[in-house]
């Protein structure tokens, strides 16, 4: 062998072996990152924050005092409960395959969910660790049925609270969470796509891409369609509003609703648990995007930008049409914002985010201060006007405001390219098409679901607490405690 | 003996006490209700909703006299509590029957 072929033959040696090494890495299983990692936990932390005190605060100040503890107890106990409901099957229903409407019982009671077993995230070749996600989605499913209590605040018996939230996550809360959100992910994409591309003959392409259907194949109903929704437009916030709206038209108002004097009865607690949900917020958006990357940083700057716009939007216009600036308008707008911004925050850009906040605080307005009163029901705490109505703003606003033309990020490819994300075509008709359908099966599914289950409820133990303790409030009647002892 | 009941704005309550201690009163009762005359009360709004909130805070003053003080605590009163706007309250005097103190026993004039 001369020295030239020598040479020759090292030189192969050595493009083979990094051709296999790269084979190696390529095909090698992905690791968690410790950013990432660390940054989903502290995530999972802002949403419970959301919740308590958050939420329970916010809606805690807005009723009067001697229901402040039944809207603490209700918030609170409903954390707790649906914390085991997802571990012992929630979790395993909502993320894994099985039909377009609900997953399995393959992780029922976290089976595999180790320490070593990892989730995937928004882009090819990371994870996280599969414990973190099942958490993070956990808050998820204990704030969404707490917002619908706002709706039927004061009046109704906490033992038909429990009862309805426990068949609410089942029936309602699993199916939409995974028709929403469950896809096989970007790496079980991306190699079925290569798969597809790197086939030689007929025979290997056709059974390659039949691989890949199936793959694609392995989601939710909506998100087959096509319809965005970053982190809960329509699981979260529709889903919950409807179902107050529902909930308030079944069991009633509230006795001398619109005549007697209903005032909150604390705007300073409403005003910290507006603020802790705002800061919660960015675990909510920001960690929905399941990495610490730049998408990420994208989300907080929409949650920032969308609320403080909504915030002054619902101000200004409440100032124009009654005279005064309140602390109160204020801050529902700013959540009116952060419900408008939730399905759009890892997609719209944040100039279309504050134009969605402008339009979301005053449009919330509207329903909270003229349709509300001029249909006369009685939604206590606005769940309908806020969360139902901002989410529907932000669910249709997330089909116009991902348009890159529009400063958005586009609609998200793991098929072209595989193995990277690619931007897809935008085009308007067939995104806002996906959009209204995602609004409009949540609003069906959720709407006629809960009057089913309300009427069950109503059945069994009841709705509604007696007169006599709703006018002696529901504090001493169901909890035999008052919730300031001077 | 008389008993002078007064409902003044919750702000002049400092001014009163101290033209009661500059006349010699030392002692006063303060109770915080609600009420209206006048003074319609105002609007309320939250979120939209409009309230008309026809009970306004005042506080309601009662200090124990012998007859001989009533037209000075009067002035007192009237001259600390006034602002001229509507809304300042009421005076009413009433008689009393019989006082005690509690701690000594004393009885009538020497208990106020």
């Amino acid at each position: 062998m001369t020295q030239k072929s020598v040479l020759r033959a090292s030189l192969i040696g050595t493009v083979l072996s990094f051709a296999a090494s790269a084979a190696i890495a390529a095909d090698a299983a992905p690791v968690p990152n410790k950013g990432d990692t660390a940054w989903m936990l502290v995530s999972t932390v802002l949403v419970l924050l959301m919740t308590i005190p958050g939420l329970a605060l916010f809606y805690g100040g807005l009723v009067r005092t001697k229901n402040m503890l039944s809207v603490l107890s209700q918030v609170f106990a409903i954390v707790c409960m649906v914390a085991i409901l997802w571990v012992a099957f929630g979790y395993s229903l909502a993320f894994t395959g099985g039909s377009d409407f609900l997953g399995g019982l393959d992780k029922a009671f976290l089976k595999g969910v180790t320490p070593e077993a990892v989730a995937a995230t928004f882009s090819n070749g990371v994870v996280i660790p599969e414990l973190v996600y099942m958490a993070f989605q956990m808050t998820f499913a204990c704030i969404t049925p707490a917002l619908i209590v706002g709706a039927f605040a004061e009046r109704m018996r906490f033992s038909a609270v429990l009862l309805f939230v426990a068949l609410w996550v089942t029936v309602i809360y699993l199916p939409v969470a995974h028709m929403v959100w469950y896809w096989a992910g970007p790496d079980a994409i991306g190699a079925a796509a290569k798969a597809v591309a790197d086939a030689t003959d007929a025979a290997a392409k056709t059974a390659a891409q039949a691989k890949l259907d199936a793959v694609l194949a392995d989601a939710g109903l909506i998100f087959k369609w096509g319809a965005l929704d970053f982190a809960g437009g329509t699981v979260v916030h529709i889903n919950a509003g409807i179902a107050g709206l529902v909930g308030a038209l079944m069991i009633g108002k509230r006795i001398g609703y619109g005549k007697e004097l209903m005032a909150p009865h604390s705007l300073t607690m409403t005003m910290i648990g507006a603020s802790l949900l705002w800061v919660g917020w960015f675990g909510f958006n920001a960690g929905s995007n399941l990495e610490a990357n730049g998408v990420a940083a994208l989300a907080m700057v929409n949650t920032f930008v969308a609320t403080a716009a909504a915030g002054m939007g619902w101000l200004v216009v409440e100032w124009f049409a009654k005279g005064k600036p309140t602390l109160l308008g204020l801050v529902s707008g700013a959540v009116a914002g952060l419900v408008a911004v939730t399905p759009a925050s890892g997609f719209a850009g944040p100039m279309g985010s504050i134009v969605l906040g402008l339009i979301a605080g005053p449009v919330c307005y509207f329903f909270v201060a003229t349709v509300k009163n001029a249909l006369k029901y009685d939604d206590s705490l606005d769940v309908f006007g806020v969360h139902c109505v901002g989410g529907i703003i932000g669910a249709l606003a997330t089909g116009i405001l991902v348009n890159p033309d529009l400063g958005g990020v586009g609609i998200p490819d793991y098929v072209t390219k595989p193995g990277e994300l690619a931007v897809g075509a935008y085009d308007f008709g067939t995104q806002m098409l996906a959009q209204v359908k995602a609004v409009l099966l949540t609003l069906v599914w959720s709407g006629v679901g809960s009057a089913i289950l309300f009427k069950i409820v109503d059945l069994i133990i009841g709705l509604r607490v007696s007169a006599e303790e709703e006018r002696e409030g529901l504090d001493i009647g169901e909890h035999d405690e008052r919730a300031y002892n001077y | 003996m008389k008993i002078v009941m007064a409902i003044i704005k919750p702000f002049k309550l400092e001014e009163v006490r101290d033209a009661l201690t500059a006349i010699g009163v030392h002692g006063l009762t303060v109770t915080e209700v609600k009420g209206y005359g006048r003074q319609k009360g105002h609007t309320e709004i939250y979120r939209g909703a409009e309230y008309a909130v026809s009970f306004l805070p005042k506080l309601k003053i009662e200090v124990a006299i012998s007859s001989d003080l009533v037209s000075t605590v009067i002035e007192a009163i009237s001259g600390a509590a006034k602002t001229g706007q509507i809304g300042d309250g009421k005076i009413f005097v009433m008689p009393i029957e019989q006082a005690v103190r509690i701690r000594t026993g004393e009885r009538d004039q020497d208990a106020l």
